[in-house]
This record gives C-alpha cells, structure tokens and sequence, in this order.
C-alpha cells in the first residue's frame, strides 16, 4: 500500500477525532479564559477568574476572600482516585495470577467474566449498589432481620460507597492489563525458581510481581484517569453531596450555569490524566530497554 | 534465467545505523536448475529471495529474470511464484480454491484453470483432498497443497523458503525427494532457501554459500565440498580441520583444510611418518565411525573420523597423515 | 500437618476461593437487580412472587420506548460510520506506509479512550452549542461515532496484526492486484473482526451515560438519560426492569461478538 492510498485511509479516523474531540478540547480551554454568562455559555471579557475561583470566592463587594472548598474537592477527587487505584490493584493481581495459572480453557471464560462487566451499562452496575446500600437496602434488611441493628446503617451517600462503586467499576481495568504481562512470563521461569529453593512467597516477590509491575502501571493508569473524573459513582452512591471533579465540572453546565469554572476544571483534569499517561509511556519505555 | 548484478539491500531502522542485509551480490542461475542459497541465519539468503520475489526492491544493482530487467515489477507481475516457509495458505479457502487463485487472478478461463488444479494437485498426490479446507490437513499435506499453488500458474521460476523446516526429520527426508522429482518433471527453475547443509548437498544442482550479506562461493555440491575456497565454507559445510600452516612445519601464511574422515592416525610405534605427531586428548564413539580428538606438539587441534577404530587410548603418542590431493590450502 | 498432595505452582492454596469472591462482588449485584425486576411487589425489597408485570409496564411506557427507538437509530448510525472509519484506519496503521506522524494517528485515535468521560461529554457540548449546531440526535451521532472509533478499530487492528503479512504476499505473488487482494484474502479474512468491532461499537454507543446526558435535547433523550431520570426520582420496580433488559442486550451482544470473532480458526 503506497503512502498516498495510506493517508486516504487513515484521514477519515483523523479528521473525526480531531475535529469532534481534539478541537473541542482546545476551545474549552478558550471557553475557561471567559466570563461566564448566566443564562449558559460565555461572553467576553477574557479573565483568569475561573482559575481564580478554584481558591478564592468573590465576595459582594468584588473582593476576592480565600475559600479553598473548590480546591478541597479537586484534593478529595484525586485522594479518592488514589485509593480506588490501590485498592483495586490490591485484589486485581490476584486474580490475573490465579488466571493465568489455568488451563487455557478456563482463562478463555474467566477472562471473558473479567471482562464482561466493562461492557455493561455503568449506570445500571452502579445503581444495583443502591439496590444493596440504601435504608431498604438488601444488605440493612439482611442486618435488621439477623437482628444485629435495629436501625439501619447510612451505608449509602458516604466516602465510602463512592469508594465502592468506582471500584466495583473500575476492578476489570487492573486485572486484563496484569493479565496480559502475566500471561506472557514463560512458566519455565517460575519453575526455575522453585528449583532454585524460592518458597511461593520468594517466588511472587521476586519474579511474579517484578514480571507483573508493567501490566500494574498500565492498570494503575486505566483505572486511575478515569475515576478521577468519574460522574456516576458519586452522583448516584455519593447522593450529589460528596462532589468529586466529575459532577463539579456537570453541575456548571446545568444548574450553575457557570461554562467558564466547568471548562477550566475540565482542562486541570485532561492535563493531569494526560501527564500521567506520558508518565507511563516514558515508563514503559524505559523499563522495556 | 535469473541474473542478479551487483545487488545491495540495506534496511534502515529506527536506532541504529542501516543494516547492510546484501553487500554487492552478483549471481547467475541458469534455466532449469535446481539452485540452493545456502547459509546461516541472517545471511541475506530470505533478503535475496524476497527481492526476486518482489517484495523487496534492491537499494543499488539489478534483478533480470529471463533477460529483462523486473526493478519496476510488482510481485503480481512476475512470473516467479513463492512456497512460503509457513506455507501461507488462505484459511478461508479450500485445497483447490487455493490452487487455483494464482491461476484465477491472471483470469485464465474456467477450462484451464480447472485442467491445471487437477494436474497440480496430481502432481503432489493429493487428488482426493481438493474440498478439504487447510485447517483440516496435517503439516506435510499443507506443504504439498503450497507447491500445487505456486506451481498451478507454471512460473518460470519457484522459490522455496525453507520450505521443509517445520516437517519432521522423517517426513523432510521424503520431501526432498519429491521436490527434486517435482523440478525434474516440470522443468521449472527452482531456487531454494535453506540453512541446512545436507539438505542444500542433497538436492542442488548448485549451491550458493552465503555469509553476512555476501556470497563466498557458487558451485556443485561436490565442487563446494572438495574444493572449499573458503574458510567459512569449508567449516559450514561438513565438518573440517582448519590448521595454521606453522603446526604442520609449513608456510605460516597458509591455512590447511582437511576433513576429518581423511585424516589417518596411527600410533607412533608403528613406525609411519605423517605430517605431523601429536597426543591423543579425547575419543568419542559414533556408531559406525570412531571421532579422534588429537593435540599436535604445535599446539594445534584436530579432528580425525575413522571407520572401526584402531586400537588406541586416551593419552596415546600418535601420527596424523593424510594424502596431500585431498588437503586444500588457503591464505589466512 | 502436610497435604499429600504433590507440589504445584499453579496452585495456590486459597487464592480460588479468593477469586470466587471477587467474582461474587463483580455478579452479585447484577444478580440481584435482576431477581428484583421479577418481584410482583412494588416494595423492592420485599419478594412477594415472580412476575413480569414490570417488564409490561416498562413496555407500555412510550416515553420509553421513544427512548430507546433514538437510543438504538444513534447506536445504528454510529456503529456504521465508526466501523467503517476504524476499517480503513486499521488497515492504514497495520498494513500502509506512514512515513511520518504513526505514532501521532496511534495517539490520536486512543484519545477518546484516554481522555475522561466528563471532559469530552463538557467539551462536546461547548463545540456544538459554539457552532450553533442544534440538531438533538445528529449531534449525538457524531459524538458517539467519535467514541466507539477506538472500540471498533481495536479487535480489526488486533486481528490485521495476527494475521501477519504472508497471506497478502501470498496472494500479490499469485498475481493478485491491490483491489482483488482486498476482496478476496483480506477482507474474507478480517470479516469476523469487523463484525466484533462493529458489535462492540453497537453496545458502547447503546450504553453511553454521560455524553449523551450533556449534548442531548429534549426530544432526543436516549435509553440510559431516561433511566438516569428514572433513577434521581427512586428505586421503583420499572427502573429494576427497564436496568434489565439493557443488561440482557449488553450481554447478548458481546457474547455474541466473542463468538463472531472466535471463527477466525476456519477449522
């Protein structure tokens, strides 16, 4: 395939992509330099306030006052993507050793059941955890009839069901990328070790998991972009009340109405996801040297 | 039938400097012959066949199949057809659609097409396995049905890509056999790829020796086998000793070649004279050969192969002699 | 105490049962909503018999079924354009010359996958209300072909990759010109991975949450933006339903792709 019948064909992707998603990018990066107007959208005159508003509020009478709730919550966004991150690749690895040490069969449907939850509705997937987690809830109705409360637990609406969902939602991103590393170590490797006198817990430590740390910086970053932006975690298991980035950022487009804050906090987020995926491509790249 | 003048390839890569894959390669293979590119791995021997083929082009120098240069021609244009070292047969086509694709894309009518794949697949012995899908044969019928396909179109030239290397030692012995049956019958230039050299000396009617992107030597396989001029040819092809002229008392500039099954050794209380005495360091049992491991007093080491064995032991004084028609001599 | 049994590496004493539980965290939940769509009362937590009175509801509900008709004319749409943009790309990527700017197209085309959901719902909506563009599903047919693009184009660039370049130099040595090649060796041979690619676009475009949430309008809500209303107002047995269903598509349709993509053996 000559060079000209190549650019004919990729073009198309180009042009979709970077017309419908790249440009958009860089004009809400245009959008947060705005003033905001009440009734949506932006007018002009250019101003830095959006970025201002991250740490200071404007009083009545146009002085700034330090107000740092803004910047408490992008704070508490990344703490809470850390942690799903940790925790995720805490019972994620596991699970890809255990897969790849099955027969090819059995990995073919584990994998598959890895898998499959990343193609349901995460709306849906998150909303079963209400299901479980509210006053009604299965799991307070399972407590209250075992008669070990007698009110129910506020399960729901709390740091730590927004913790679960983006777990619940996220853990397949961290198995299938050790997975994939796992997969490839040559089982030659380990069996050499145990012939070398290693116990399983030397051998996971000295070969599995250096073997496995690729596919865990892939996965870490997987999980990481997306549930430091996520919406519907903390929306439906935060109950609107815990903001995170995700419903911040959604909130100024509907009800606020304030475009130019909305897109400012959309850029901090795509510039840290994005530093973190060249991040982990320089590091990828050096640790295959 | 081919004559490849002066051709260089060098491939460019990423990070390093360019690699020089054919450094100046001038060949002539004649019609109706059964020419064997024979060397190690990374030789240049798949680069050469790949730039007949047409899915590479040279960097400098020139390819002319049957007098007329194919620089400009796409592999679809030449009259020269691949059986690929994986055989690369169509997964989604059965026996005979593969057969007749070759013939079917030069839109040779239904007739012929269908006379040919018969014949083709006649050729090969496997008349009943036309519906059959590839998938469903074992590995040396799959090697069969890549023959019938390149040989459906009746190029003027076939190339085989190592194409025995992933039969079994039994299995490749019979297809040697048959693929010079097969170049025989139809009188079709063959030009064969491989790194194994009793295959190349089993089949050729010439032999290409190559090394590091150049061609040391072109000849009959006996022409390469007796008269190696060629360090690397002669240890790449059999087995040779390769002693410095100052261990034998001679011209230290020379480098003598012999093969081991020449060399006589003989202990030296008998009394014999050879060109050179030496200690026996190793014996090691072959079967029907006996391999004698002898350190000469100059220093040098050499292999001896003889039939029986005489009776000697490790540690042995010993004389080495062979006839001097059958030692070549090279200059270091 | 020691077992008797032989030394194993690929066994790990518990790590089955570990795995099990966190197989139960991940279909538990799913399971239970779906026992909860089939429960005759009203009150969600209390099982008062098996019935599929939900599930006519959900049907007779023609905000609903309005829903879901423009969820799936969008899902039609863009998996037909993204299929189609992603097959000539993947062809592009594994098979062309690009002498300069692979690595910018590879980087490029993994931007909706690499940048948040938020941010390109947010960034969609400031583009097209820039432009004035107010056309309520077209809108939503072109973001969602921008994002199912990568979905599609993976498992087709995967499989052009497997397949290695023999089989084309096969067929180019056997006389074969660029456009036969195409019709008779490549694309024969890519068909089971394009229809995986476009039934994966299918299910991602049909799931689409927040996107859509932000660039459509009134009269073009899709399935998920109505559930999600649903949801805001409470847990009621029709959402449980309606949650159902949609699962039950996901599912049948990338089992299916599984399947359509595995015939790749040609055994």
């Amino acid at each position: 395939m000559g060079p000209n019948r190549t650019y004919l064909l990729i073009a198309p992707a180009m042009l979709v992509i970077g017309i419908f998603m790249v440009l958009p990018l860089f004009l809400a990066v245009a959008y947060s330099f705005m003033t905001a107007n009440p009734y949506g959208g932006v007018t002009a005159p250019a101003t830095f306030d959006a970025y201002l508003q991250f740490l200071y509020q404007r009083d009545f009478d146009d002085s700034l006052v330090f107000s740092p709730s803004y910047a408490l919550i992008i704070l508490r966004s990344i703490y809470l993507a850390i942690a799903t991150t940790g925790i995720c690749l805490v019972l994620g690895l596991p699970v890809a050793w255990y897969i790849v040490c099955q027969t090819p069969e059995r990995r073919r449907v584990l994998l598959f059941a890895v898998t499959l939850p990343f193609w349901i509705n995460t709306l849906i997937r998150t909303y079963c955890w209400i299901l479980i987690l509210r006053d009604e809830g299965l799991a307070n109705g399972a407590l209250r009839h075992a008669g070990i409360i007698s009110d129910p637990l506020p399960l729901l609406y709390n740091d730590g069901s927004i913790l679960l969902g983006l777990v619940y939602t996220f853990l397949p991103f961290m198995v299938l990328p050790i997975y994939s590393t796992l997969e490839r170590i040559d089982p030659r490797l380990i069996e050499a070790a145990h012939d070398l006198y290693a116990s399983r817990a030397a051998v996971f430590r000295r070969i599995v998991w250096p073997l496995a740390r690729p596919g865990a910086l892939a996965g870490a970053t997987l999980v990481f972009a997306p549930a430091l932006g996520s919406f519907l975690a903390p929306d439906l298991l935060g109950g609107g009340k815990k903001l995170l980035i995700g419903s911040l950022i959604q909130m100024q487009f509907t009800s606020s109405r304030n475009w130019p804050f909305g897109a400012a906090l959309s850029t901090v987020v795509t510039v840290v996801v994005l530093t973190v995926f060249v991040i982990r491509s320089r590091k990828a790249q050096e640790e295959r040297r | 039938m081919i004559d490849i003048q002066s051709v260089s390839k060098s491939f460019v890569t990423r990070d390093a400097d360019p690699v020089h894959a054919l450094n100046d390669v001038s060949l002539e293979i004649y019609d109706n012959e059964f020419f064997t590119l024979l060397g190690p791995s990374g030789c240049g021997k798949t680069t050469l066949l790949r730039l007949i083929a047409g899915f590479e082009a040279p960097s400098s120098g020139a390819i002319r199949i049957a007098g007329s240069d194919v620089a400009a021609l796409p592999p679809q244009k030449r009259s020269v057809n691949t059986v690929f070292q994986s055989y690369a047969l169509f997964p989604h086509m059965s026996v005979a659609e593969n057969v007749a694709f070759g013939l079917e894309m030069q839109n040779a009518p239904k007739s012929l097409i269908d006379e040919r794949v018969r014949e083709a697949l006649e050729m090969v012995r496997l008349e009943g396995f036309a519906a059959r899908r590839p998938a469903q044969l074992s590995g040396g019928q799959q090697q069969r049905v890549a023959v019938a396909r390149a040989l459906a179109p009746k190029p003027s030239v076939l190339l085989l890509d190592e194409p025995l290397s992933a039969l079994d030692l039994k299995l490749r012995k019979g297809m040697q056999s048959e693929l010079k049956r097969l170049q025989r019958e139809t009188g079709i230039t063959f030009v064969l790829v491989t790194h194994d050299q009793e295959e190349a000396l089993a089949m050729s009617d010439r032999i290409a020796v190559m090394r590091s992107g150049d061609v040391l030597q072109v000849g009959t396989p006996r022409d390469i086998y007796d008269n190696p001029q060629d360090r690397f040819v002669a240890d790449f092809i059999g087995e040779s000793n390769l002693l410095p002229g100052a261990a034998l008392g001679r011209d230290p500039a020379k480098t003598i070649i012999v093969r081991p099954e020449h060399i006589v050794v003989s202990p030296v209380a008998d009394g014999a004279k050879g060109h050179a005495r030496g200690a026996v360091s190793a014996i090691t049992f072959l079967g029907s050969d006996t391999l004698y491991e002898v350190v000469l007093e100059e220093g040098a080491k050499l292999h001896s192969r003889s039939r029986g064995g005489a009776a000697l032991a490790t540690g042995d004084r010993v004389v080495v002699d062979w006839a001097r028609a059958v030692e070549r001599e090279l200059a270091n | 105490m020691t077992s008797a049994k032989p030394f194993d590496w690929r066994h790990t004493p518990g790590l089955s049962a570990y795995t099990a539980l966190i197989f139960l965290f991940f279909y538990a939940p799913l399971l239970i909503l779906v026992i909860y769509a089939f429960n005759s009362s009203r009150l969600v937590t209390v099982w008062a018999g098996f019935s599929f009175k939900w599930f006519v509801a959900v049907a007779n509900n023609g905000a609903i079924r309005d829903a879901a008709f423009n969820s799936i004319i969008i899902a039609i749409v863009a998996t037909i354009a993204s299929t189609a943009i992603a097959t000539a790309g993947a062809l592009a990527l594994e098979r062309g010359r690009l002498r300069f700017g692979r690595s910018a197209a590879t980087a490029l085309i993994a931007m909706p996958l690499v940048v948040p959901e938020i941010v390109v719902a947010i960034t969609t909506l400031i583009f097209f209300s820039g432009l004035g563009m107010h056309h309520g599903l077209i809108n939503l047919m072109i973001a969602h072909t921008v994002f199912c693009i990568p979905f599609a184009l993976l498992p087709i660039q995967a499989r052009l990759r497997d397949m290695g370049g023999t089989l084309e130099e096969a067929g180019r040595d056997l006389y074969a010109d660029e456009w036969r090649l195409f019709r008779r060796v490549t694309l024969p041979l890519l068909v089971p991975a394009i229809s995986a690619g476009a039934i994966m676009a299918f299910v991602v475009s049909l799931d689409d949450f927040l996107i859509s949430m932000m660039v459509s309008s009134a009269g073009s809500t899709t399935l998920p933006v109505y559930i999600y209303g649903m949801m805001r107002l409470g847990v009621t047995p029709e959402v449980n339903a309606i949650s159902t269903i949609l699962l039950a598509v996901s599912i049948v349709f990338v089992a299916a792709a599984l399947l359509v993509g595995r015939r790749n053996k040609f055994a």
